[in-house]
């Protein structure tokens, strides 16, 4: 049986060990990301060989990491995936975070037929071939994309908020705002809603107020951000100090600490849309962030939370394949009937790497994000 | 109306902090054909300093105003040795110390920073136009420091010796004008503008962050250029000018459209007044 495994399986130079590459921004500008990224690996890595190794044919094998930091550079990530592919010969990479490095590797991944996962890239491109605008075959995600949290919060805004006036301001500048603030207004509009403002700065912009007067004069009954967690508060404090008292909503860009620390009290009430929800009830979930805030000390953001996720991806990819090799794992990973993650249920779309799953909407209450329910469009 | 009479009250508070910093530009060109292109970072440290004195010392309001104008001491670190070095020099050193400002704030911290609030805030609403506590505070502070400015140069010996400088480097010295001092002095005074301008733009605009300098620098600059560059009262109105058209062309346009139009305005101002509004020719002598 072993025999056979070291026959069929092409590229390992030794087959004592499972070996998973991980691409992480350590350093850069992003090294919040990294570290949880490298944790959580770290982390699924020695659940699963405390359990002994996961489960090939009749023998257990022990999981391998090979960190790599792309120091937070496009090109440092495609040397990267070059070289867990070539060089360490690993039979899937998970990461990088952000879609502006996760697309570089995910090329080079895909040309060398090896999976990679990225927890963290919304962007719809990463996972679609630059050239054709097909599914790239061996690219997945465990996040949901920019243009479903458009379509997410279109929704929960004329559902449970059942407000039908909404105002718009995002950056022009920034692909993820653009997309999800289009997405916004087409799925608003078409469900009953009507868009009164639609208005636009661009990157680096500290002064809105020419927008947001213009934004109070059509008299919307919420407002819409889909803008980075640096420049939410400075919008929110200044329509305050315009006397703007309607209240405003958010994307997934909102979900940093850092938020509350440059928001203070002027966030409170607010929703946005989000991965995961910290303190979410399902027993999985509990007891990821249990043992997450006993190893680290923190508690782990959403970074963290999907990099577990794309770890417990593959390691249910090899048991169903049943051996250490690379087409195996990418074909039963798109097979996955449903998996049951920290940050929900999920499944891939037919022939895409794009999975199909909820999410949720926190609150803001006194400065923390709670729970206020998960949403599917 | 009243809409017309909000935007306005917002132009006002954008033009004052542009004019602050146009002021440091135009000063030191006026005086030494050069353009201090650390202006920007300038700015930026005020802000910063504004920060720390506010978080750390919990420091109220009025002495962060003065402890912003010691951004002077940098003046006297990197431009008084090369006073005597070709203008090239001085403006490679500007760019340098912007860079090194920009680069020293990073490495202390990458993070964007909140201002808290120095003084109370208050919104008043008129019918349907609100003005808040802060607006206010911006445009009168501006407009007094503005006010002071122009009496000093215009009215005090001072500011003849700096009108001097700026008419003739060569001979004034002659007279007895002591040039070094007069120059130290007018890079203290624009610098300190720049540094109290950081403190108000850090009041208004809370959130602060090491490469904030760059464009509202870039702003202020054509606001001096526009004015008439090394005139201090067309700083003043280039000032207002920027700040009014980016918010009305705002107000009106689709918000995509504001720098765009903004800057063709001004790009047809220039044409048809090329040495600013309040710039004179000053014919080259071969």
């Amino acid at each position: 049986m072993i025999l056979s495994l070291c026959i069929c399986g092409c590229s390992k130079d030794d087959s004592s060990q499972i070996k998973i590459g991980v691409i992480a921004e350590l350093t850069g500008d992003i090294p919040a990301v990294g570290a949880s990224c490298k944790n959580a690996a770290e982390m699924a890595a020695a659940e699963i060989n405390d359990a002994g190794g996961i489960q090939l044919g009749d023998k257990k094998y022990p999981v391998k990491l090979i960190i790599e930091d792309n120091t937070g550079k496009a090109d440092q990530s495609a040397s990267s995936a070059q070289k867990l592919i070539t060089q360490n010969k690993v039979v899937a990479i998970v990461g990088p975070n952000a879609s502006r490095y996760a697309l570089p590797a995910a090329e080079i991944a895909e040309s060398g037929k090896v999976v990679l996962i990225t927890p963290w890239s919304t962007a719809p491109k990463t996972t679609l071939d630059s050239k054709t605008g097909a599914p790239k075959k061996y690219i997945f995600r465990s996040c949901f994309i920019d243009p479903f949290q458009g379509r997410v919060l279109a929704k929960f805004v004329l559902d449970n908020l059942k407000v039908k006036k909404a105002a718009v301001l995002y950056d022009v500048a920034s692909e993820y705002n653009k997309g999800i603030a289009e997405i916004f207004k087409e799925v608003y509009e078409q469900n009953g809603g009507k868009v009164v403002a639609f208005e636009t700065y661009t990157t680096n912009d500290k002064d809105f107020s020419s927008q947001l007067t213009k934004i109070k004069k059509a008299g919307p009954d919420i407002i819409f951000l889909p803008n980075y967690y640096s420049e939410v508060p400075l919008q929110i404090q200044q329509a305050k100090r315009l006397g703007i008292t309607t209240p405003f909503i958010g994307s997934d860009s909102w979900g940093s600490e850092e938020l509350i620390k440059l928001c203070g009290k002027d966030c409170n009430d607010y929703y946005f849309s989000m991965h995961y929800a910290a303190d979410a009830s399902t027993a999985a979930t509990k007891k990821f962030i249990e043992d997450y805030k006993a190893k680290y000390g923190t508690t782990p953001d959403d970074v963290a939370a999907l990099t577990y996720d794309s770890f417990g991806l593959i390691f249910q990819a090899l048991k169903t394949a049943g051996k250490n090799d690379r087409q195996a794992v990418r074909d039963a990973l798109a097979k996955i009937p449903q998996y049951e993650g920290v940050t929900g249920n999920m499944q891939f779309k037919e022939g895409s790497g794009d999975p199909v799953k909820s999410a949720v909407i926190l609150k803001i209450k006194d400065g923390k994000f709670t729970w206020f329910a998960n949403a599917k469009p | 109306m009243a809409y017309l009479f909000q935007q306005a009250l917002n132009a006002l508070q954008l033009g004052s902090i542009y004019a602050l910093i146009a002021l440091g530009y135009t000063m030191v060109y006026g005086i030494l054909t050069m353009i201090n292109f650390a202006h920007g970072d300038l700015f930026m440290v005020g802000a910063f300093f504004c920060f720390l004195l506010a978080v750390y010392l919990k420091l109220s309001f009025v002495p962060t105003l003065l402890f912003t104008i010691l951004g002077v001491v940098i003046e006297r670190l990197a431009y008084k040795p090369l006073r005597n070095s070709p203008r090239v020099s001085a403006i490679i050193t500007a760019l340098g110390v912007g860079l090194f400002l920009e680069n020293f704030t990073l490495a202390l911290s990458p993070y964007p920073k909140h201002i808290p609030a120095l003084i109370e805030h208050t919104t008043w609403t008129i019918g349907t136009v609100s003005i808040s506590s802060l607006q206010i505070l911006v445009i009168v502070l501006s407009l007094v420091l503005m006010l002071i400015l122009d009496f000093v140069v215009q009215r005090t010996k001072a500011g003849m010796a700096m009108r001097a400088i700026s008419w003739d480097k060569t001979i004034v010295p002659l007279m007895g004008v002591p040039v070094n001092k007069i120059i130290s002095l007018t890079f203290a005074i624009g610098t300190g503008l720049g540094g109290a301008a950081g403190m108000m733009y850090g009041l208004a605009y809370p959130v602060i962050d090491p490469y904030m300098g760059i464009m509202v620098g870039w702003k202020a600059f054509i606001s001096a250029v526009v004015g008439g560059i090394g005139n201090i009262r067309g700083a003043m109105i280039g000032g207002f000018i920027l700040g009014a058209v980016e918010i009305m062309v705002a107000a009106f346009f689709p918000s995509t459209y504001r720098d765009f139009v903004a800057f063709t305005l001004l790009f047809i101002l220039l044409i048809v007044r090329p040495y600013g509004i309040l710039g004179k020719p000053h014919p080259q002598k071969v």
